[in-house]
């Protein structure tokens, strides 16, 4: 299971982290990543094998003061 | 006075424009017109979870060469503040942060312990840390020694519109501390954001003003001439006030005539 | 002189040097002073301000002010009164020694001035001190001449010691020294250290001290902040005017005060005003006058500038100045001042280093200040267990910095 902001979803097969985010819609350059509570850099994307159990939390800027 | 001869500096970076806007609570369509409207040059942002399909990023609204301030909102302690500062940085927009951590959800006051702590983690990681504080001078001098690049005091509860409730205070932190003093949060209209940059605040911080007003970059347009008033007034120096009644008590120099001094 | 004089700007070897731009803030500023610049205007304006701004004190010390003291004195007043309420804290100087190794040509103490020395020894010390506490006074200020051999820090803890033991306040008037130092005797017992610049003009400066320690100037300058690194609550200044430019040596011993503070909050401040007075078998070299109201003018300028600073008038000045100086600017008196040596419990052993000229007792500056209703104050601090001087007692030994414990 994947839990992508607080959203679980079934662990099917193993993707990377930037297919993952491709799947769910997110613009790459849009976006901030943490990966268990750990900020993923950019380039790290790909290289990213996600794991069963994983929490994938995506952020990014909207308004505020 | 045209603000392009008196500009300021902020973690290195040169600005004239002392009006730094906020983004919340209007719609993205109106941010532009804002901007513009307000000749801002800083503009403050939020972080929260994206919505899939990545529609309408605020992003795409801002104008280019903005500079981006992402707070820290939604914090309730240093450490989570230095999380959002941290990931808000991975976003690659810049090194401005301001620190915003509340934790009293009533007032939504600043907690200015947990600020400093944040400020002194994020300063050391090269942020330039912008803490919005509640008005106190012992803790505004820990923000400087924490290595702050300004102090932005509240002037009244954030979203208020309550005007400058924190005058006295203020005052206090804008001859004591030298940082640019930005008072942010509160200032209900623009009357009051000029009052304050004629008490010789650096720049001032308005959202809820301008996101609550009848119209949105007319309101902006307002706060920009306020700011800019303000700004002349304090590089000005104020005129005189006359006392409302003259002094009729009695000359205390006068003994300097009853006797010349012995001894010379 | 034959020798070859030394630069007053360069540390001697042994000196500590602290990490600071204080002095260059100051004298630039002083440098920048430009007195005949202010106009009337300029005064009204100040006069109609709630803050005074470093511009706004150089302002209320230039020629352009002098026409306006009956103003600056009712707001100046109104200051005193506001911080002060009508409270004057009364002190004493008490002189431990006279041994001077500088040579200041205006001052009575200097090395080449052939007065009479001594110092007193601990059972004299604490005679003047038993009879200087018997008039009531809680607040004593400890001076020394400039000999760091014939009064060693030693010495003066010693004596910070016994003054514990009869007063509440200690203060100190006594050479400038390292941080290390200052610890020390803060330790033993001292809350306050006040340093005279004399002179912030470097140039006359390096005329007047022709030699010992206090030729090096930036040494003097950085005492109070190497003080309050040592601990101590609070740090004096003064310029003593009419060596120099007197309006940019109060300028320059005003912004030093103020600079420090914004630096050291806690730091409590307090200005001496002193005029140059004459001195024992000495021919004064050529000083410039201070009128008594240009020493008015530069008191209150203290005053407005810094309202929170206390403000102590010296013996040196008339009766009649002094009365009144306290109901506006002033809120510390000295009285019952004998300036020799020895002179309070029995007959002075060692010359004095001016000549006073308000000589009354404790109990007439008392009756003086209740007939003026103001409030006469022998001390307003509260000293808690724990915290009374790491519970220091006369008797308690502490080891000076650079010295072995003594059996």
């Amino acid at each position: 299971m994947l839990t992508v902001n607080g959203t679980e979803l079934n662990f099917s097969e193993q993707q990377t982290l930037s297919q993952l985010l491709e799947a769910q819609g997110y613009e790459e350059n849009r976006i901030v990543v943490e990966l268990n509570a750990a900020i993923i850099p950019k380039a790290e994307y790909r290289r990213t094998i996600l794991q069963d159990g994983d929490a994938v939390e995506v952020l990014n800027f909207v308004g505020g003061g | 006075m045209n603000n392009q001869q008196d500009p300021w500096t902020l973690g290195g970076h040169a600005f004239t424009s002392r009006f730094i806007l906020g983004s919340g609570k209007y719609s993205l369509d109106l941010i532009k017109a804002a901007v513009e409207q307000a000749g801002a040059q800083m503009i403050t942002l939020a972080l929260r979870r994206a919505s899939q399909g990545g529609k309408d990023n605020i992003l795409d609204y801002v104008p280019p060469g903005v500079t981006l301030l992402p707070n820290t909102s939604g914090a309730r302690t240093a450490a989570e503040a230095v999380r959002i500062a941290r990931l808000a940085r991975e976003l690659g927009c810049g090194d401005f942060i301001k620190i915003e951590v509340i934790r009293d959800a009533k007032y939504l006051l600043p907690d200015n312990y947990e600020t400093v702590k944040a400020t002194e983690i994020l300063a050391r990681e090269g942020f330039v840390v912008m803490p919005y504080m509640y008005p106190d001078l012992n803790a505004a001098r820990d923000l400087v020694s924490a290595g702050a690049a300004c102090v932005m005091p509240l002037a009244a509860p954030i979203g208020s519109n309550r005007g400058i409730c924190a005058r006295d205070f203020i005052e206090i932190l804008i001859r004591e501390i030298d940082l640019p003093i930005i008072v942010d949060a509160g200032i209900g209209k623009p009357s009051q954001a000029c009052e304050v940059m004629e008490m010789g605040a650096a720049a001032v911080m308005v959202n809820t003003a301008i996101a609550t007003a009848g119209d949105v970059p007319v309101m902006a347009a307002a706060f920009k001439l306020a700011i800019e008033a303000g700004r002349s007034a304090y590089l000005s120096g104020l005129g005189r006030v006359l006392a409302n009644s003259a002094s009729a008590s009695s000359p205390l120099t006068g003994f300097l005539r009853e006797g010349e001094e012995s001894g010379e | 002189m034959t020798a070859i004089l030394s630069d007053p700007g360069t540390y001697l070897p042994d000196m500590e040097i602290i990490e600071s731009e204080l002095l260059e803030q100051v004298l630039a500023a002083a440098a920048a002073f430009q007195p005949e610049r202010y106009s009337g205007e300029d005064i009204r304006r100040v006069l109609n301000q709630r803050e005074c701004s470093p511009e706004d004190f150089a302002a209320l010390l230039s020629p352009a002010a002098a026409p306006f003291l009956e103003e600056i004195a009712q707001k100046a007043q109104q200051e005193t009164s506001r911080h002060f309420g009508n409270s004057v804290y009364l002190f004493t100087p008490l002189y431990l020694s006279n041994y001077c190794e500088n040579y200041c040509v205006y001052c009575g103490f200097n090395s080449r001035n052939r007065i009479q020395r001594s110092r007193l020894n601990r059972e004299e010390m604490e005679a003047e001190m038993r009879a200087i506490a018997a008039t009531g006074l809680e607040e004593v200020l400890l001076l020394t001449g400039e000999s760091p051999h014939m009064a060693d820090v030693e010495y003066i803890g010693e004596a910070c010691r016994l003054a514990r033991k009869y007063f509440r306040v200690i203060g100190l008037e006594v050479y400038p020294m390292d941080s290390e130092a200052y610890a020390y005797l803060h330790q033993c017992g001292a809350d306050f250290v006040t340093v005279f610049q004399e002179t912030y003009d470097l140039e006359q400066y390096g005329k007047l001290h022709l030699e010992g320690r206090k030729r090096v100037f930036p040494y003097r300058f950085y005492a109070q902040e190497r003080a309050l690194r040592g601990g101590v609550r609070g740090v004096g200044f003064a310029a003593l005017l009419g060596l120099a430019d007197f309006r940019r040596d109060a300028l320059a011993a005003g912004l030093h005060a103020y600079f420090l503070q914004r630096k050291y909050p806690r730091a409590e401040i307090s200005f001496s005003c002193p005029r140059v007075r004459p001195i024992v078998n000495h021919d004064q070299p050529q000083l410039l006058t201070v009128t008594e109201a240009q020493l008015l003018q530069v008191v209150m300028a203290y005053r407005l500038f810094m309202p929170f600073a206390g403000i102590t008038i010296s013996s040196r000045e008339s009766r009649r100045f002094r009365d009144h100086v306290v109901g506006i600017a002033a809120t510390k008196i000295s009285a019952g001042v004998e300036v020799g040596i020895g002179g309070h419990a029995g007959k002075a052993k060692g010359d004095e280093q001016f000549e006073i000229d308000d000589g009354r007792s404790v109990g007439e500056i008392y009756e003086m200040l209740a007939s003026r209703n103001m409030q006469p104050v022998m001390s307003e601090y509260i000293y808690l267990g724990s915290e009374q001087k790491k519970g220091v007692a006369a008797n308690e030994s502490f080891n000076p910095p650079g010295t072995t414990p003594k059996k």
